[in-house]
């Protein structure tokens, strides 16, 4: 339903022209798509106002790399700067000190607390930790017994929460006992609680005193809107949060409640689920996370390689040939080359915004084999064969087949396609050829 | 408090008073940001500049209301200003709560009533922890309060507990629950159940179904056919299916609602949680948006805090 950023910078750049220079004039359209996608995407609307600011600052008077265009060129920024709001590395748990540990979980309903406690005991279990689950809502109907079926199916031993005691004490016997028990890490799930519900919120006050918690951890439904910075502020300033985890991430929620959190308690994002089974619990990349609140796939990360894998001197002799029109098969190997060592078709594919869901293109999936071939016929070619295509008669053709074990058939297709891309290339390098990567995408 | 078979319920004028105020306190949250932001804004300014346009537009885009809905109310607003229709900025306000009042009027969706001696059958779906089970459980205790027999049906038998749950929410309520374990297939559990609900008279069938996100094809898929089923064993059944919404979720219940719409079909909207948040903004999107009217919202922890929704008394709640 959001169309993605990056398709609308694109549309907007194209109205620009005499680029090469990122200027005041040519941004600021492009800026308000950000602001737009970043609200849409339920950044917090102050953090959208800084954020859209710096990346003005940044932005205005940079040079566009030869690779890029003016839009991807103010996506990569934007995207350096989400990732930077967001932190840059991953951030796991800090288990230090005495054993056990105690991990409190705290959030608001429905954020999905219990089920992340489960999860979170399954990854440290794979870990080589000893997690001990401790119920200590004694408040929504069964979520102990939830809890209790979560721990048999993982195999996790569950404290026996008497409902009739009050959530401070439970925690203070489960952590004698699961001393006993040899277990190193208890995950406390406490009751959902508004964070504006004075007597709950003291109640997490009083379970923190008793038991010292190695982390507190705020469960956050990926989902929520604007909201979300008030209720990360309100827990953080009555109890201390030391970190995030991000629920429900595998619905098409743009994720930007974890930016917007980030941004304003400074408390890092350390894991997200994505999805109902237990094993569905990720550690935080944040940067996977700028791509996906910008709704663009992993099309930076193509980006990146393309810059970075691309040899730009061959790609300027291919510029300079293009423009003299002599494209031959020798730059049609080169380019295949170079775009095997972006990865398989597929995978570029799948790099593409909206390129995974789209169904039909299964039917159309690009053979790989099909290019295996094509080289074959390709290096079985003299090197005057391939400056000059127009040479390859009928009885060359016969021992290029032979020579690359394939059909005088394939032969023909190949030549065929080549002269079609070479009429494609003509029509691009008249009308300008900045946008290199476009070629190969 | 909640009516079935469409019929008004008119509560006397005190009454009526005492709700307004239950609602007022509920949304005491969302008024205090957005009408206090707006009174704030207003204060002593005597023109409408660019600056006051963009505070507006923060004040409604930071309640909710949504990037399209707030667009349009701007553009609105720049419109009248061009023609010289809004001089002073306390006008900007009325401008604002009619407008808003206008989108919340979508009109109800056509959906059957069921046949003489057969039960009401709701079908409830929404994405995980928005709320379902408890909603179920209070619009089953005001049935229940007006007479109703009722029986609740444990469609979600994948979440831990979850059977256990709507059980005890049954208890309390005073309604059958008819239940089978973990892991059973959803759509046998409710063909069972119309069965019994047949043979013994019910009046209101709830249906639980597993919370699930909705863009989960497989998931969206047993929903149709939960769907189906129903409508084998009962023509025209599920009468009314209700999509529960949490309002503390951002512009994504707008996707989800869409996308639960166009796979099921969706009668009417239930908004939870909204004591909690300062942005009950985001009803104003849907029912923008969507055009699907918001049955419910549920205002507090208490058994009758799930309260039918009127426009009027809503934006009186939370302008006035």
């Amino acid at each position: 339903m959001f169309e993605s950023l990056s398709e609308k910078l694109n549309s907007v750049f194209k109205k620009v022209t005499g680029r090469g220079r990122l200027s005041e004039a040519n941004v600021q359209d492009a800026l308000r798509e950000v602001r737009l996608a970043l609200l849409e995407a339920d950044v917090n609307y102050k953090v959208v106002k800084q954020l859209v600011e710096d990346i003005r600052q940044r932005a205005v008077g940079q040079e566009v790399l030869e690779s890029l265009t003016p839009g991807q060129q103010l996506i990569k920024i934007v995207n350096q700067e989400l990732t930077r709001l967001m932190g840059e590395a991953n951030q796991g748990l800090q288990l230090v000190g005495r054993t056990p540990h105690s991990l409190m979980l705290v959030g608001l309903q429905g954020s999905g607390k219990t089920t992340t406690a489960a999860k979170l005991a399954n990854y440290l279990r794979n870990q080589g930790r000893h997690p001990y689950l401790v119920p200590a809502d004694i408040y929504r109907p069964a979520a102990i017994d939830q809890l209790k079926k979560l721990g048999s199916q993982i195999q996790v031993p569950v404290y026996q929460t008497d409902p009739g005691q009050k959530p401070e004490e439970i925690c203070l016997n489960a952590l004698s006992y699961a001393g006993r028990e040899g277990a190193d890490v208890l995950i406390i799930d406490t009751a959902g609680r508004l964070h504006i519900d004075k007597p709950l919120m003291a109640e997490l006050v009083r379970i923190k005193e008793k038991i010292n918690p190695a982390e507190i951890l705020l469960i956050a439904d990926a989902m929520t809107g604007q909201d979300a910075v008030n209720v990360a502020k309100q827990f953080d300033e009555s109890l201390g949060v030391t970190g995030i985890i991000l629920s429900k991430m595998e619905g098409d929620a743009r994720g930007g409640a974890a930016l917007s959190i980030k941004a304003v308690t400074g408390k890092p994002v350390k894991f997200i689920g994505v999805g109902e089974k237990i094993d569905a619990l990720e550690p935080f990349h944040p940067e996977r996370m700028a791509s996906q609140i910008l709704g663009m796939g992993d099309v930076l990360s193509l980006i990146e390689k393309a810059q970075s894998e691309f040899d730009e001197k061959e790609a300027l002799k291919l510029e300079k040939k293009l423009k003299k029109n002599q494209f031959d098969l020798e730059d049609f190997q080169a380019q295949l080359q170079q775009m095997k060592k972006l990865g398989s078709l597929d995978q570029i594919l799948g790099m593409l915004p909206g390129m995974g869901q789209l169904k039909k293109l299964k039917q159309h999936k690009p053979d790989e084999k099909e290019l295996v071939k094509v080289e074959a016929i390709i290096n079985s070619m003299t090197k005057g064969e391939r400056r000059q295509y127009k040479i390859i008669n009928g009885s060359r053709r016969r021992r290029i087949a032979k020579g690359s074990g394939t059909t005088v058939q394939d032969v023909n297709r190949l030549l065929k396609n080549f002269t079609q891309t070479k009429k494609m290339v003509e029509r691009f390098s008249k009308q300008g050829f900045a946008n290199m990567p476009e070629l190969f995408g | 408090m909640l009516n079935i078979y469409g019929k008004k319920d008119t509560p006397s004028p005190s009454e009526h008073r005492g709700l307004f105020q239950r609602l007022r306190q509920g949304l005491s949250k969302t008024r205090h940001t957005l009408t206090g932001r707006l009174d704030r804004l207003f204060l002593g300014k005597k023109e409408i500049t660019a600056d006051l346009l963009e505070e507006l537009e923060e004040i409604l885009f930071t309640s909710d209301i949504g990037v399209a809905t707030t667009g349009e109310l701007i553009d609105l607003l720049k419109e009248k200003l061009a023609r010289k229709e809004l001089k002073e900025p306390e006008i900007i306000k009325t401008v604002l709560r009619d407008h808003i009042l206008s989108f919340l009027k979508a009109p109800s969706v056509e959906h059957a009533l069921p046949a003489h001696g057969e039960p009401l059958v709701i079908m409830v779906i929404g994405v995980n922890g928005v709320g379902k089970t408890t909603t179920i459980g209070k619009a089953a205790h005001s049935f229940v309060l007006q007479g109703k027999e009722v029986m609740l049906v444990a469609a979600d038998t994948f979440r831990a507990a979850a059977v256990e749950q709507l059980a005890i929410w049954g208890e309390r309520a005073g309604a059958d629950v008819v239940k089978q374990g973990t892991g059973a297939d959803p759509s046998a559990v409710v063909y069972d159940a119309l069965t019994a609900a047949l043979s013994r008279q019910t009046d209101v069938v709830l249906i639980d179904t597993a919370g699930r996100l909705h863009t989960k094809v497989n998931l969206m898929e047993e929903l149709q056919k939960i769907r189906r089923v129903t409508d084998q064993k009962l023509p025209g059944a599920p009468h009314e299916v209700w999509l529960i919404l949490d309002a503390t979720t951002g512009q994504n219940a707008i996707s989800q609602a869409e996308i639960f719409n166009n796979a099921i079909g969706v009668t009417s909207i239930i908004l939870t949680k909204l004591d909690g948040t300062a942005k009950g903004g985001i009803v104003v999107g849907i029912s923008k948006q969507l055009g699907i009217p918001i049955k419910y919202i549920g205002i507090g922890e208490k058994v009758d805090d799930l309260r039918p929704f009127n426009a009027k008394d809503f934006i009186g709640a939370i302008f006035d």
